[in-house]
């Protein structure tokens, strides 16, 4: 792939409408430098554009059968409190014991993201109180944590077609190990907060990313690339929906030369898409707040998903003293690779890092290119692939089923099979329409027993899932193509005599005319004809 | 087993295999100052004033409550004052006498868990099988003083 630029250098301007003096249309941004026609340049209007800054930090819930510091469960919905051991209750007398699953998850993740793994890392604790905190502080990795220095590359397409691929990097700052809190339901009604437990200290790795990214759309592709990364590494689910990957943004607006503006959080961010949106909105308040003579302050907002906008959060005014110190219950977490291995450390007590490394899966950025070079399809094509749930296993499938080249097949897959899953919510594993299904009637066009039209009527026979194969379809609506030779020439021969004046502009030398009699002989035999072969009869019999 | 004494550290006793006298994790023998004197001979010693007592009951949760609480946490802030005599310039921290043992690494098994109404039974309300909490953080009144 191109080398990857950091930062979008977007620009944001707002555009003033002359005289009206009412709100001004959003202002865009601009990708790469590449300027789209509503950003207004400094001077034109008068107005100095405005460069956005947006740094994450996401929490990934690390996949594993029990916590991070005890042997308690991790499972979503469980009943309340019922995977809640004596520690995680912080009941005295309880200490932590690391879980060595959520260390290697932690390295996997770290080497994947290119970071360097540090092999002392330390435990420290934040303190501050809250219900779903027992503990009164959460054991994490402030001082030294057990990954740094690493970056993530991630694609934009900078139209709406998916023709054109920009990439871009964001450094990622640290990876830490840290415990989650518990979960608490605010009972308004009855002025309560209802704790449950069973989430308390489940294993997080919190991935912190510096501000190289300008936009809602960066965002959200880079963190749509680390999701997919995670889910291969088996790292962590990612399953935002369930909480298992939590983002929240930083968010601050200057102008160009000058040093960065105040920053926001955003959180209770729920999906990829409610995460673009978060960012946008958030930009464009300070945006116009700095305009209208205001000041942003350092302050936490959540998304309002309903209203599309970021409030203010309650219970988090003023900056917070988390009196860091070290945990004192756990010693340093000490990684090895190879060279450092001592010779008799029992094999249970060595995380190895190098032995991980070896054992590292395609990541998707390999994943796409082998894609791309296997089947020769474009780049963008292997982006929506790895995109769906399933569907490059189904595109594989159908390629090995079916004689038609690969990048036939991706047209089908992406244009009919995609557009219907998406236009009725369902995902690839719910497809009506199998792989071994679409082989067979990839197939049927591919011998030229059905037209390309046929076939696309056919699948809209196979969507209703009525168990039919695609042969029967074609028996059954009369789709196939008449392979009668002598039976075409008869028809085209009928047409031919049927229209004299075309007859003579093409004899006359107008070629284009000849389509006219195609879609005539088309009509005759309800669709049933090869236009190619129909072309080539026709010109036989009129130019020799 | 051993015991930690402050005498032993400030002689630069060694502790751990990796440390001995003049290596960088042992201090140096510093001057030991007499105890704290009442009224504050220490040069250090500060008020403590009305937005650092806010600041810690609010951090802290607790209640300094009158005069002679908040004349101990001074004699107490002095008494620690006492750390900044010994020159600690090239010494590295120790922050866990663990430093030089392993970190015990567990396998991922289900070992504890189910057991809600054990930890229930402590509670001293519940609703279904949660806790009851008062309602978010309730910003403390600030002192007047």
């Amino acid at each position: 792939m191109a080398a990857a630029a950091r930062g979008c250098g977007g620009v944001w301007c707002r555009v003033w409408q002359c005289g009206a003096g009412g709100s001004a249309p959003r202002g865009q941004c601009s990708v790469a430098g590449s300027a789209r026609s509503a950003a207004v340049p400094a001077g034109k209007s008068g107005l100095a554009p405005w460069v956005p800054v947006v740094g994450l930090e996401i929490h990934a819930q690390i996949s594993s059968n029990s916590k991070l510091f005890s042997g308690s469960q991790v499972q979503f919905a469980a009943p309340p409190n019922s995977v809640v051991s004596f520690f995680d209750a912080s009941l005295p007398g309880t200490l932590p014991v690391i879980n060595r699953r959520c260390v290697e998850a932690a390295v996997m993740t770290g080497l994947a993201l290119n970071c360097s793994i540090n092999k002392r890392s330390l435990f420290d604790r934040k303190h501050y109180f809250y219900a779903d905190l027992p503990a009164g502080y959460q054991i994490t990795q402030q001082r030294v944590p057990i990954a740094v220095n690493g970056t993530l590359s991630y694609s934009l397409c900078t139209d709406n077609k998916m023709s054109q691929m920009v990439t871009k990097t964001v450094r990622i700052k640290q990876i830490q190990l840290e415990q989650d809190s518990g979960k608490s339901l605010h009972d308004d009604t009855r002025s309560q907060t209802l704790v449950d437990l069973n989430r308390a200290g489940v294993g997080l790795m919190e991935v912190v990313m510096e501000p190289d990214m300008c936009c809602g759309e960066e965002a959200a592709a880079a963190v749509r690339e680390l999701q997919l990364i995670l889910q291969t590494l088996g790292s962590s689910h990612a399953v935002m929906a369930e909480g298992q990957l939590r983002v929240d943004a930083n968010v601050s607006v200057h102008h160009p030369g000058e040093p960065y503006g105040v920053r926001t959080e955003v959180k209770n961010i729920n999906s990829i898409r409610f995460l673009a949106k978060a960012v946008d909105h958030e930009i464009q308040r300070q945006i116009e707040e700095l305009e209208n003579g205001g000041t942003v302050l350092n302050e936490t907002r959540a998304f309002d998903s309903k209203l599309g906008c970021t409030v203010p959060m309650r219970d988090k005014e003023g900056k917070q003293d988390y009196r860091f110190m070290p945990e004192p219950n756990l010693p340093p977490l000490i990684l090895y690779d190879t060279k450092s291995l001592p010779a008799n450390m029992n094999h249970q007590q060595v995380v190895n890092i190098d032995w991980i490394h070896e054992r590292l899966p395609d990541l998707p950025s390999v994943k796409r290119a082998k894609l791309v070079e296997q089947y020769g399809i474009l780049p963008e094509h292997s982006f929506t692939l790895l995109n769906e749930d399933g569907l490059t296993e189904f595109f594989e499938n159908v390629v090995k089923h079916t004689q038609m080249k690969p990048k036939k097949v991706i047209g089908w897959i992406l244009n009919d099979l995609l557009s219907y899953l998406n236009q009725h919510s369902l995902t690839v594993k719910e497809s009506p329409v199998s792989s071994s299904i679409l082989a067979d009637l990839l197939n049927l066009l591919e011998r030229k027993e059905i037209s390309s039209t046929a076939a696309k009527q056919v699948l809209v026979e196979l969507w209703k899932g009525e168990g039919k194969t695609p042969l029967e379809i074609v028996k059954e609506k009369k789709l196939e193509l008449i392979q009668d030779q002598e039976a075409l020439e008869q028809i085209c021969q009928a047409v031919i005599d049927g229209q004299e004046n075309e007859v003579m502009a093409i004899k006359a030398g107008n070629h284009k005319v000849l389509n006219k009699l195609i879609g005539l002989v088309q009509r005759r035999t309800q669709g049933r004809s090869n236009p190619v072969l129909v072309k080539q009869l026709l010109e036989k019999k009129l130019l020799e | 087993m051993r015991v930690l004494s402050v005498s032993r550290w400030l002689r630069g006793a060694v502790r751990a295999p990796s440390g001995g006298p003049g290596s960088p994790q042992v201090p140096q023998p510093g001057r030991r100052e007499r105890e704290a004197a009442p009224g504050g001979s220490c040069p250090r010693a500060e008020k403590v004033t009305v937005d650092v007592l806010d600041h810690l009951e609010h951090l802290a949760l607790v209640d300094f409550r009158d005069s002679e609480g908040v004349e101990r946490l001074q004699k107490a802030i002095q008494f620690a004052d006492q750390l900044h005599e010994v020159n600690t310039d090239g010494v590295e921290p120790m922050d866990s006498v663990l430093e030089d043992r392993c970190l015990y690494l567990r396998e991922d098994d289900v070992t504890e868990g189910n057991c809600t109404k054990e930890l229930l039974k402590n509670a001293k309300e519940k609703v279904e099988e949660y806790f009851v909490a008062p309602p978010g953080n309730i910003p403390l009144p600030k002192l007047e003083e």
